[in-house]
């Protein structure tokens, strides 16, 4: 740990991915996020690093699934119209056990949309997106202290499990400035190439081939299966959340990024009238804590579940409640951001008040 | 009083987007006339790109469609196909092109499309705020190449039109300039010679434009021109790169 | 202790700077901030503003509802943020270009011909300190002190001749908010 630093989220992000090792970044220009290539490309060739402007989003999702097949520490950050471009990339890299690391900073949609903060890639980040059955650790931060935490986290849990990691932010974490402390550098001299790595055969005995093609039904099947147990073990064991003054709360807001930022102001002030309520952050958006839903939902008198979409994680929420208690909602759309008032004033209207 | 000038009823009167001293304009302004002239404004589509000319519709006041980044040429090849007595042009920047578009350029080229793209490298990206793009010089600083634009590092920059003229399938072909009043005269008569070329069916056109960024140049606009004059005319020289016969 | 304060002007009026000065010097003197930038749709309609959070506790949302203080540098930002004040809100405004009296009658208001001020100083574009500096003299969401220590971490190599002017501002700042304070 070092001193504090006032610095802007998108640039803080890439200052956390450079000393959380990444080793390389292919990118495409785009709003709101440009601060963030425009970083590591002055900060990249200083440290002997790599650094590449793609010609699109499909080129560099690309190159990134290339530089995971040589187990190098890769990242890549775009906004929505440019993730839903790298989504056959995505599929490719679940079924090839590569790690690496995307940042999607949301902006308004569907469509070329506007360049607003949104949360509106939910379904896109945790149920898939590309085709095939499939899962990548879906991370959401809420502050840009958060965000910088969670970078060196990222490129662990890749590793860890030769898996995509998504860190979900948007505009309005990216534009924000906040003090923030880096953790240590990562020592990347002590990387060693993985034995699974394809960068020619060398000392090692057998050859190593990555592919996400599996001709044969009953292998692809198989190979399938071993997906899914992976998927079962972060299931178990990754599962981060944040809870908010739950100890004594009647009341449950859901949300996740900023949105819960924002809820936290609506939860204080609702505690300042005496209405007790919390607030579950799932930090982990895949995997979901569904666990810690199921725990509240005899404490609780209700769930009000608020994002920047139409109601995305509204559905996680709701499976974890089980129809147990009822699942309020209140959604802005198309970069809209809800103010604390504004939740609080939509959550109040539901305990009659 | 005598009317010396008028803006071309085509163009609609609200106000760009764009900002002070770009050529965008001057672009939008040419095609206006041209379409006007060739009598062509009530059959044509604009495909408008993503990049600064993205709002283009509000401006030409044609039928319009606004494309994914880079897909302009797929999109303009869908319309024509199915509406060949419509007059389909695709507005692109050098991002959109030849950037993340190059595939959709090309292979609309090499089919002999007949459609026709106004290509306008302003060598960089501006709407997001100056990024390199394919059309860079070397040496040359964006936001993303901060060291100056080094091949070893990000290749070099791309001859679209002279790419292009190496297919089959194009009718014309041809790179203008809109840095002084000559030039621009004579970017308006490549203009109607590419859009001749669509209208009599002999294939794809297309006109690259060079063009300034004088914001993200970080220059005046008159700085600009004599930087397009000076240092980009040499590296993109202006010409007809392929003419096939009946092109006028 | 939680302050937050709005500023808002034209792009080029000195807001975001102004905002990360302040922002900065809470940092330094071990406060939690947030400094956050126009976003959205507040982008446009003329107005480039900064919501600026300084707390001893964590911060929730950095997004200011109601301002508790205000610095208006430009008429529309009166027009968007009088209705929205708090109640005993205080708002600064520069008078030279936003001669238009506020109509609310629950807030406090500090009205300073800061432009002209700033040029009698030497350099208009101070204007922004000379009102961030009266901010901070009355509401002390930081101190003085480590405004100017801030200040000089912003202006180094080359700005570094601007420092005299800008703590020419800064106290000038002082002495309107102390008149209007009332104190000696
Ligand atoms: C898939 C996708 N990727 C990236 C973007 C962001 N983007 C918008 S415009 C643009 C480049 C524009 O540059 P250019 O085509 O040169 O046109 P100019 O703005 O210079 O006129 C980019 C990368 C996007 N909208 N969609």
């Amino acid at each position: 740990m070092g001193e504090k630093i006032l610095m802007k989220g998108s640039e803080a992000i890439a200052e956390a991915a450079i000393r959380a090792g990444a080793m390389a970044f292919y990118g495409y220009p785009i709003t709101p996020q440009n601060e963030t290539p425009e970083y590591f490309s002055r900060r990249m060739p200083e440290l002997g690093r790599t650094y590449l402007q793609a010609e699109s989003e499909v080129a560099a999702i690309n190159m990134v699934y290339g530089a995971a097949c040589t187990g190098t520490r890769v990242i890549t950050t775009s906004s929505s119209p440019g993730i839903s471009l790298m989504q056959e990339g995505f599929s490719y890299i679940a079924n090839s056990d590569v790690p690496c690391v995307v940042v999607n900073a949301m902006r308004g949609g569907p469509g070329l949309g506007d360049i607003a903060p949104a949360q509106a890639d939910y379904f896109q980040a945790t149920k898939g997106g590309g085709h095939g059955d499939y899962h990548s650790i879906v991370l959401a931060p809420h502050t840009v202290q958060e965000q910088c935490d969670m970078m060196y986290d990222a490129f662990d849990l890749a590793d860890k499990y030769r898996i995509m990691v998504v860190v979900l932010v948007d505009g309005l974490l990216g534009q924000m400035m906040e003090p923030v402390e880096f953790k240590d550098w990562a020592d990347v001299k002590s990387y060693k190439t993985p034995d699974w790595a394809t960068v020619g055969q060398g000392e090692r005995s057998n050859r190593n081939i990555i592919t996400s093609l599996e001709i044969l039904p009953e292998d692809l099947e198989k190979m399938n299966l071993k997906l899914q147990e992976k998927y079962r073990t972060i299931e178990e064991i990754e599962v981060r959340f944040e809870e908010y003054k739950m100890d004594d709360a009647e009341y449950v807001i859901t949300a996740f990024g900023t949105t819960a930022r924002i809820a936290k102001t609506s939860v204080n002030m609702a505690r300042k009238e005496g209405i007790r309520v919390g607030i579950i952050r799932p930090i982990t958006l895949y995997p979901f804590p569904y666990a810690v839903i199921e725990k509240r939902v005899n404490q609780v008198k209700f769930f009000f579940d608020v994002e920047m979409n139409a109601g995305q994680m509204l559905e996680d929420v709701r499976l974890g409640v089980n129809g147990k208690k009822p699942v309020y909602f209140y959604g802005r759309l198309g970069g809209m951001v809800p103010t604390a008032e504004e939740i609080y004033t939509a959550f109040k209207k539901q305990i009659g008040g | 009083m005598k009317l010396i000038y008028k803006a071309p009823d085509t163009m609609t009167e609200k106000d760009t987007t764009y900002c002070p001293g770009c050529p965008h304009g001057i672009a939008h302004r040419l095609i206006s006339e041209s379409l006007e002239e060739m009598n062509l404004v009530k059959k044509t589509v604009i495909v408008w790109p993503v990049g600064c000319s993205v709002f283009g519709y509000y401006f030409i006041g044609t039928d319009a469609v606004e494309a994914a980044h880079g897909r302009a040429c797929a999109m303009a090849t869908g319309i024509k196909r199915v509406h060949p007595e419509s007059f389909v042009m695709t507005y692109q920047g050098d991002g959109d092109l030849a950037s993340i578009g190059i595939a959709e350029t090309v292979h609309a080229a090499a089919r002999g499309e007949k459609i026709t793209t106004i290509f306008i490298n302003n060598g960089n990206y501006g709407m997001t705020g100056g990024q390199m793009a394919p059309t860079t010089l070397i040496g040359q600083v964006t936001t993303t190449t901060p060291y100056g634009r080094k091949p070893e590092a990000n290749g070099f920059p791309m001859h679209v039109p002279e790419m292009l003229a190496t297919l089959d399938g194009p009718a014309y072909v041809a790179r203008a300039a809109l840095d002084s009043p000559q030039h621009i005269i004579q970017a308006k008569k490549f203009i109607q010679k590419a859009f001749s070329a669509q209208a009599k069916r002999l294939g794809f056109s297309i006109v690259e434009l060079v063009s300034t960024c004088p914001t993200n140049w970080k220059m005046t606009p008159v700085e600009s021109m004599e930087r397009a004059r000076k240092e980009v005319l040499p590296v993109f020289p202006i010409g007809e790169f392929r003419v096939i016969k009946g092109v006028e | 202790m939680e302050k937050g304060v709005v500023i808002s002007g034209f792009g080029g009026q000195g807001v975001m700077l102004a905002g990360e000065l302040l922002a900065e010097t809470g940092k330094e003197e071990g406060k939690f901030v947030t400094f956050l930038p126009s976003y959205g749709p507040e982008m446009r309609g003329g107005t480039a503003n900064c919501h600026v959070i300084i707390s001893d506790e964590e911060i929730a949302s950095p997004i200011i509802d109601h301002p508790e203080a205000a610095i208006i540098l430009n008429l529309p930002s009166l027009d968007k943020y009088e209705p929205l004040m708090k109640e005993d809100g205080l708002i600064i405004i520069n008078k030279s270009i936003v001669p238009k009296e506020v109509k609310r009658t629950d807030v406090k208001i500090l009205q300073v011909k800061a432009q002209e001020v700033a040029r009698d100083l030497g350099n208009e574009k101070t204007m922004n300190l000379i009102l961030l500096a009266a901010y901070v003299e009355i509401e002390k969401p930081v101190s003085i002190e480590g405004l100017k220590k801030a200040l000089r971490t912003f202006l180094t190599g080359r700005k570094e001749t601007l420092i005299e002017v800008n703590e020419k501002a800064i106290n000038k700042g002082i002495e309107i908010a102390r008149e209007f304070l009332g104190v000696k």
